[in-house]
């Protein structure tokens, strides 16, 4: 293999570039390309905004389009409100506390929302366990899941974490020379938040807020559970399964859909435009931590209690749900059973099978393109190169039904080459929708690994006499381990609670995954017993996969690194 | 391990520009076998970018390199086998020393046997036996730096390449590895180019030094070369401290002239040099100190001036006279007993002119 010197690559990365490119362009770009076309497009194929035009006409489809950006925003309002006080806590003061909040942070991702929301409508309903007990006493009921009120309810509960772990390592990474000298200038208490520290951290909560606007956006299963389908994302759906695959309304929904993901991600950049706060200065420090006041406990604990609580309660509510015989106008379940948990041993075991399959597969060719779109990026001066980064994190801003529908219209009438089979009838198709949503989360943990490695580790590996494939297969690899299973993990567990995609891409029950079967137990009252079972099985094997990997991970980082060794050593 | 095969290295006109900006201007170098050579400039000079070159990392634009009298200008890196020791170690956090060591062993196909034995001996030379199973991060510096030391020379390169390695280490252990990097080159007889920025390195180990500024070769020589005769202005600032003297030069007599503001006519030793606008180099030790009352010796040129500052450096002490609206820095040998000026006493300053460097550029 000779590198040439005046273009800097082999033909073997120029081929794998290519492969790269063909992929994304077939199972992200065209769909989505395919989906804007239609939209814009009159049966004659001229460029045409009476698709639009219609769509604001129909009455409801003007009261989902209000009724998303609401739900979005208050979301992230309600959202931020939680998350605020929590990471504020963890990084100015010194308590025991930190730990319980960190718990907090990733508890609610390992339920998806939809699975939680028949939960807590029995807890926080009308007639639900709170409303009950509040009727009891004070003859009150609180509206809290009539409507909308209970998308956002459930919506902010499940994706506060992404604003509270995005924040708390922007507070973090503050330098304490930065709230010193401000204090030094003057500046002390309520004032030096809001001037110095609060704008510091400013990149880190934008970020979150955008990613919980697109989630809330994006979310299908949460308003179908609940039963609310005057919103944009169940109207896409409706249209394309009732009216069919040719109905324009669909379409002009799923542009309006990628355009407000599109406008959040713009929002988000603009904001962290030219504020790379490189804030961690050599010899680091962080914010100072204060120890609580008596007083000041109390408040910290009481509203992390509150919200621990309110967080446990879809969890506590599934569980309750899949042990319990009865359960409806009561505070708990009338009496327990394991009766659930037998009706899915006997109906689900190929749903399970499926979710493991399909995640499995698509986790795996994340990593693989991840690792390879990482090395061709950071490691290449391939021409382009960076396009190949673009393409791949555009899939962020794809909602998963936008995406569905574009596979939907794309592939319409593709065979499977040696199969009696229509290519979207296959399960194939979810399989690669999962690859390709996922795809940024294990890009960005594939080169987080490249980049913290030191370009001299390879070249010391080539110096010694191994070509360049042997050098990706001893030193790279091995070295982006960490980082490739962080990536794979990521994809397999959310691929695993996906709903958007998934349930216009499945067209068999013996093809559903296991979000799917949650999903359809869920529609009916009979069903919520063994949905519940299903959903507590498929949070059982998100938490283990997520501990294992993280024990991994944990223990191959001590081996290499052993810092605290060297101490001892010296 | 016993003693390498001894390698001449050449270097013919190479030239390297990253987009517009030069890096490496025409260099041509030719290293003999088994010398222990520095390539020593500021940061930015190019030493860094023309050792990579070596190594295979960089590409010239144009040039040549040889190697034993082979071209290796298109070979890529691994097939060059040529060691390099990165400036960070670039040891593998995954393997164990052990496992570090045996890389390029593996790499090249020998029995488990013979990798063994190989390993052992490289790390018995560098004084690490039995360090084999633990991992770089175990290791402190020092130890770190004979890991990369012995993974290197385990391959039995034609050349060593040395990238700063000694920059990472504490103040002492800098000048202990010197001495032990220059015992085990001598030892291998390896031909090897080593990078710094550190003057005293260079000078002190190296067998001869190439000095990079702005990606040209300013002067290759021995470090006593370098130091009595430099060849231009930079190398005299920039190889140890210097006074420099503008003025003018003109034939005098049957011999040379050179004429200051500062200084008067001195009477160089040289017996031709083009006349015009010239400069001289003259270094702190070379010149005299006496009270002013004091007799001096006729083979010196002396002027009057004042004590402006003085600096205690143990072995001598460095003063700053100013002699009219010029300051000449004179070093002068101390020992207890031996006389002390003033800062504000008039003193007499005496050049040798054997000592005068007349620079060309």
């Amino acid at each position: 293999m000779m590198t040439t010197a005046r273009s800097g690559f082999t033909l073997v990365q120029a081929a794998l570039a290519l492969l790269i490119a063909a992929f994304l362009l077939a199972f992200l770009v065209v769909p989505v390309i395919m989906v804007i076309y239609v939209a814009f497009a009159n049966p004659d194929g001229e460029l045409t905004l009476s698709h639009f035009a219609s769509f604001f006409q129909i009455s409801l489809m003007r009261e989902s389009f209000w009724n998303s950006l609401i739900v979005a925003t208050l979301s992230v309002v309600f959202a931020s409100l939680i998350a605020l006080p929590l990471a504020y806590f963890t990084a100015r003061f010194e308590f025991r506390g930190a730990l319980l909040i960190q718990t907090l942070g990733i508890l609610p991702l390992i339920m998806p929302p939809f699975v939680g929301a028949v939960a807590m409508q029995l807890i926080f309903g009308r007639s639900g366990s709170l409303n009950l007990l509040l009727g009891d006493w004070f003859d009150i009921n609180l509206p809290i899941m009539q409507g909308l009120n209970g998308v956002i309810f459930v919506e902010a509960l499940h994706y506060f974490p992404f604003i509270l772990m995005n924040l708390t390592v922007a507070l973090n990474n503050i330098d304490s020379s930065m709230e010193e000298s401000a204090q030094n200038l003057g500046a002390s208490g309520m004032r030096l938040f809001r001037r110095i520290v609060f704008p510091l951290a400013m990149p880190g909560y934008v970020a979150g807020a955008a990613l919980v606007f697109i989630k809330v956006f994006d979310d299908l299963g949460t308003p179908l559970v609940l039963n609310v389908t005057n919103m944009l994302a169940p109207q896409a759906y409706l249209r394309i399964t009732s009216v069919g695959i040719e109905d324009p309304i669909g379409y002009v929904i799923s542009v309006l859909m990628i355009g407000f993901s599109l406008l959040a991600l713009w929002a988000s950049a603009l904001v962290l435009k030219g504020r790379d706060y490189a804030t961690l200065q050599r010899g680091y420090s962080g914010l100072a931590r204060r120890r609580l006041k008596p007083w000041q406990s109390v408040i910290a604990y009481g509203w992390i209690i509150l919200v621990l609580l309110l967080v446990l309660s879809p969890h506590l509510g599934i569980l309750l749900l899949s042990f319990g015989k009865v359960w409806s106008f009561s505070v708990l379940p009338d009496s327990f059973t394991l009766e659930h948990y037998m009706t899915v041993a006997q109906d689900s075991p190929r749903m399970v099978w499926n979710t493991m399959l399909y995640c499995g597969l698509a986790a795996t060719l994340d990593v693989i393109l991840g690792t390879a779109i990482a090395y061709l990026i950071l490691r290449t001066r391939l021409p382009l190169r960076q396009s190949l980064d673009f393409m791949a994190s555009a899939a962020l801003a794809i909602p998963g039904v936008v995406l569905a529908i574009g596979y939907l219209r794309t592939f319409k009438g593709v065979q499977l080459p040696f199969m009696d089979e229509m290519l979207t009838s296959s399960w194939i198709l979810i399989m690669l929708a999962y690859t390709v949503r996922r795809l940024p989360y294990a890009l960005r943990s594939c080169v987080a690994a490249l980049q913290q490695m030191h370009v001299s580790l390879e070249e010391a590996a080539e110096n010694l006499g191994a070509s360049k494939r042997r050098t990706i297969y001893r030193i790279v690899v091995p070295l982006m381990a960490g980082g490739i299973l962080a990536g794979f993990v990521t994809s397999f567990m959310t691929a695993a609670v996906e709903l958007s995609a998934t349930i216009m891409l499945t067209t068999s029950q013996t093809d559903a995954p296991m979000s799917y079967g949650i999903y359809l137990y869920m529609q009916s009252a009979a069903g919520r017993g063994p949905g519940a079972a299903l959903g507590v099985l498929a949070v059982v094997i998100v938490a283990l996969g997520t501990y294992f990997s993280h024990r991994l991970i944990r223990s191959r980082a001590a081996g290499q690194q052993a810092r605290p060794l060297q101490k001892i050593e010296v | 391990m016993d003693a390498m095969q001894k390698v001449k290295v050449e270097i013919r006109n190479v030239s390297l520009a990253y987009g517009a900006t030069p890096v490496l201007r025409d260099i041509s170098v030719s290293i003999a076998p088994g010398e222990f050579f520095a390539l020593l400039g500021p940061s930015g000079s190019g030493k860094s970018t023309l050792l990579r070159l070596i190594a295979g990392f960089n590409q010239a634009q144009s040039g040549t390199i040889i190697i034993g009298g082979e071209d290796i200008t298109r070979v890529p890196p691994w097939q060059r086998n040529i060691g390099m020791v990165f400036q960070n170690y670039a040891l593998w956090p995954h393997m164990t020393v052990n496992g570090n060591v045996a890389f390029g062993l593996v790499e090249r196909r020998l029995p488990r046997e013979v990798i063994r034995e190989k390993v052992a001996a490289a790390l018995e030379l560098v004084g690490l036996r039995d360090y084999g199973e633990r991992r770089p991060g175990q290791l402190s510096g020092g130890q770190q730096q004979r890991v990369a030391l012995a993974r290197t020379i385990a391959i039995e390169p034609k050349v060593l390449l040395l990238d700063e390695p000694l920059s990472n280490l504490d103040a002492k252990l800098r000048v202990h590895m010197r001495t032990e990097l220059l015992a085990l080159q001598r030892k291998l007889g390896i031909t090897t180019i080593f990078v710094t920025h550190d003057q005293e390195e260079a000078l002190s180990i190296s067998d001869r030094v190439a000095v990079l500024d702005g990606g040209v070769i300013q002067q290759i020589g021995t470090p006593m070369e370098l130091y009595d005769h430099p060849a231009n202005r930079f190398i005299a600032n920039f190889v140890g401290t210097i006074n420099l003297l503008k003025g003018k030069v003109g034939p005098a007599g049957t011999g040379v002239a050179f004429d200051s503001h500062a200084l008067g006519r001195i009477t160089l030793p040289q017996t031709k040099a083009a006349a015009g606008d010239a400069e001289i180099a003259i270094r702190p030790h070379a010149l005299t100190l006496l009270a002013s009352g004091d007799n001096t010796d006729a083979g010196q040129v002396w002027v009057e001036g004042t004590v402006a500052e003085r600096e205690f450096l143990g072995e001598f002490v460095r003063y700053t006279v100013r002699v009219g609206d010029t300051d000449l820095i004179a070093d002068q040998p101390h020992y207890s007993g031996h006389p002390i000026h003033v800062p504000g006493n008039r003193v007499k300053v005496g050049i040798n002119p054997a000592q005068v460097r007349l620079l060309t550029a």
